[in-house]
């Protein structure tokens, strides 16, 4: 077992058992041991004042020593994601993110752009990409997991990245999964941050873990490349340049094969494309009472020229419709303004908001967590506030 | 027909909070739950049995397959009172501390052994929340998969077509079998245990299978076979510049959009 306690330091606190989310710690003549149901989440190791509690390193486990590791693997590659033959927000957003991990690492940036014309792989350019690999084959008109994952594979072990972000997206989260186990090399999905180790070179990934109460940093020391997806929204765009100059390598789809087929693709018109690009969200959650407390949410957000957006406890009790579900397990957003009325703030709902630029809370609880968020906030009733917020409003625009 | 529904046991993470003293997890008298989307994973393997059985006169077999430390045991019990024909518990050391991939790797083992046309898996799990295991399975096992299926409009002993949702809508989708599925919640509405099924799920022998069960190699498993590890845990940052505004509600919303216009918000 990689986690072991010395029988001799442990005092038999009990501290390590409450700390344990697997209850894989129990006590036995008064000492505690681990069973085989450890994950080796590390947890234990500071909760234990005594330091009996240690990980011993099992052979084949240890990151390889530097240089190694990145042997043949070199460059920052973001999988640019395309909406009928545009490039998505996100995919520039990854540049962004992207131009800043290569320029620390002294590599270059590509994009990987598949269904879209080479008019957009130039865009691609403009936003940061130095190479762009592009193919506009037909195969990548709709979207199948198996080509799309067979061919960045293949270009994957072709050209040895040692990075490659994608979009946490219905369409990333689907087939990037594909490549990394195809590849054989780890994943870290929705990361929050993504940052360089000074002293190793690797990719710490950081991203949210169980609904978002906590955060993780992930490393993948041992294999190449390293890939993360990110959700929109979360990282911020690099500079656009007109002028900037830059590769486009057309690549081949040969020898793709599918085993499903998109017969239709339906739109749906919903609140949920326009919630990631309003500039204000006026959400709300359990403190609503009922569909019918949303109506003035509404109405607010009309006045404020935004959208409306739910918790999961209004989205859980049919209130609102899922599209509209901002936090972990809806969507990110990041408006101008926020206002957040009767949502207590679970964690997994502040990991959907978290980056907005001015955020307002309207509770009647004073301990709500969702003060610890707001920029600005408002212990009050919202059947109260929001009527009077309206209100006042409304008289501005006719002043 | 051989139908595999993969379960996993979580902490109900609602409750799981971080100490920001010590920067460790606070898990106690936390409850362990099936995965809240398996139970819809679930629904789906019993929903097509018993069409399967009605429309085409095929018997299909719906097998819950988990992999964990012993007590998971409990989660297939309670899906096995849901209908659920058998159940296969993967427990081993080898298996611990294992990540997506590594997971994923065991899963598509013993799914191999069972011969699966089709397996159905939740979206993702709401401890980790990474959506990973499902397409990683099926792209180990060499065969395709639709993830986020919303509606499975038609089957037949060949291939299945279901509606997968998009960010901005959703695409039907038509796949041959054998097919890995991931399903969201607007799919169906999971049944209830039967008095029937209690009983069943009482008495129900429990397949638990090690990794030489499932002929996996070892070094492909557990800590040593994972390609990403935990570095550390933390807590989420609180933000900084906060103002709480005091008074009545009235004088409360006039200092907003005081601010507000100040900041040229308005």
């Amino acid at each position: 077992m990689p986690i072991v306690i010395d029988r001799d330091k442990c005092t038999g606190c009990e501290n390590c058992l409450s700390v344990c989310p697997y209850e894989s710690i129990v006590m036995k003549e008064g000492k505690a041991f681990i069973t085989e149901y450890c994950q080796m989440c590390m947890n234990c190791l500071s909760a234990c004042a005594e330091g009996a509690i240690r990980e011993i390193k099992e052979e084949g486990t240890e990151p390889l020593a530097g240089g190694q590791k990145a042997e043949g693997y070199s460059g920052v590659w973001v999988f640019a994601e395309s909406r009928e033959g545009k490039a998505a927000g996100v995919s520039c957003e990854l540049l962004g993110a992207g131009r800043k991990l290569a320029g620390e690492l002294g590599v270059e940036l590509s994009a990987v752009l598949f269904g879209a014309p080479r008019e957009e792989a130039q865009e691609l350019i403009r936003w940061g990409a130095d190479k762009v690999y592009h193919s506009d084959d037909p195969v990548f008109r709709s979207f199948n997991d198996e080509p799309f994952s067979q061919l960045l594979a293949a270009l994957i072990n072709e050209h040895k990245p040692e990075i490659v972000l994608a979009g946490a997206t219905p369409i990333g989260r689907s087939f990037i999964p594909r490549v990394a186990a195809r590849l054989g090399t780890g994943l870290t999905a929705d990361c929050t941050a993504l940052e360089i180790d000074k002293e190793t070179g690797n990719l710490i990934q950081v991203r949210p873990a169980f609904g978002g109460n906590i955060m993780a940093a992930i490393l993948c020391p041992r294999k190449r490349p390293q890939i993360a997806t990110v959700r929109p929204r979360v990282m911020k765009r690099g500079p656009y340049d007109e002028g900037k100059e830059g590769i486009i390598i057309d690549v081949k789809a040969d020898n793709l094969s599918s085993n499903t087929r998109v017969i239709d693709t339906v739109k749906e018109a919903s609140g949920a494309v326009n919630l990631q690009e309003a500039d204000v969200v006026v959400a709300g959650g359990r403190g609503l009472g009922g569909e019918k407390g949303f109506e003035m949410l509404y109405e607010l957000s009309v006045l404020l020229g935004g959208t409306v957006g739910g918790s999961r406890a209004a989205v859980d009790e049919g209130w609102v419709p899922y599209s509209r579900q901002v936090g972990q397990t809806g969507k990110t957003v990041c408006p101008k303004i926020y206002i957040a009325c009767g949502i207590s703030g679970a964690v997994q709902h502040l990991v959907g908001m978290q980056s907005s630029d001015i955020i307002v809370a309207i509770n009647k609880n004073p301990e709500a967590p969702i003060f610890n968020m707001a920029t600005y906030g408002i212990v009050g009733d919202v059947f109260e506030v929001v009527p009077l917020l309206i209100r006042k409003l409304k008289e501005m625009k006719r002043a | 027909m051989n139908i595999v529904v993969c379960i996993k046991q979580v902490p109900d993470s609602a409750d799981v909070r971080i100490n920001p003293e010590t920067g460790t997890l606070i898990r106690e008298g936390v409850p362990s739950i099936v995965n809240p989307y398996d139970m819809h994973a679930v629904e789906a393997g019993l929903w097509i049995r018993e069409k399967a059985a009605k429309e085409f006169a095929e018997t299909a077999k719906v097998i819950a397959l988990t992999m964990g430390p012993p007590q998971a045991e409990a989660a297939l019990r309670e899906v096995i009172s849901m209908g659920v024909d058998e159940a296969v518990l993967l427990s081993d050391k080898a298996f611990a501390g294992s990540d997506t991939w590594a997971t994923s790797y065991a899963l598509s083992r013993a799914i191999r052994k069972l011969q699966a046309d089709i397996i159905i898996c939740g979206k993702q799990a709401i401890d980790g929340d990474t959506a990973q295991v499902g397409p990683e399975v099926a792209e180990l096992l060499n065969i395709p998969h639709v993830a986020y299926v919303k509606k499975i409009d038609d089957i037949g002993s060949n291939s299945i077509r279901v509606e997968r949702l998009m960010e901005d809508g959703y695409d039907i989708v038509e796949s041959s079998l054998p097919v890995l599925l991931t399903v969201v919640r607007e799919l169906n509405e999971p049944r209830l245990p039967s008095l029937k099924g209690k009983m069943a799920a009482k008495k129900a022998v429990i397949k638990k299978w090690g990794h030489v069960d499932i002929a996996a190699d070892e070094h492909k498993l557990g800590l040593k076979g994972s390609p990403t590890q935990v570095k550390k845990i933390f807590a989420p940052e609180a933000k900084k510049d906060r103002t709480m505004l005091s008074g009545s509600a009235e004088a409360q919303v006039d200092a907003l959009i005081v601010e507000l216009r100040r900041l040229k918000c308005l």
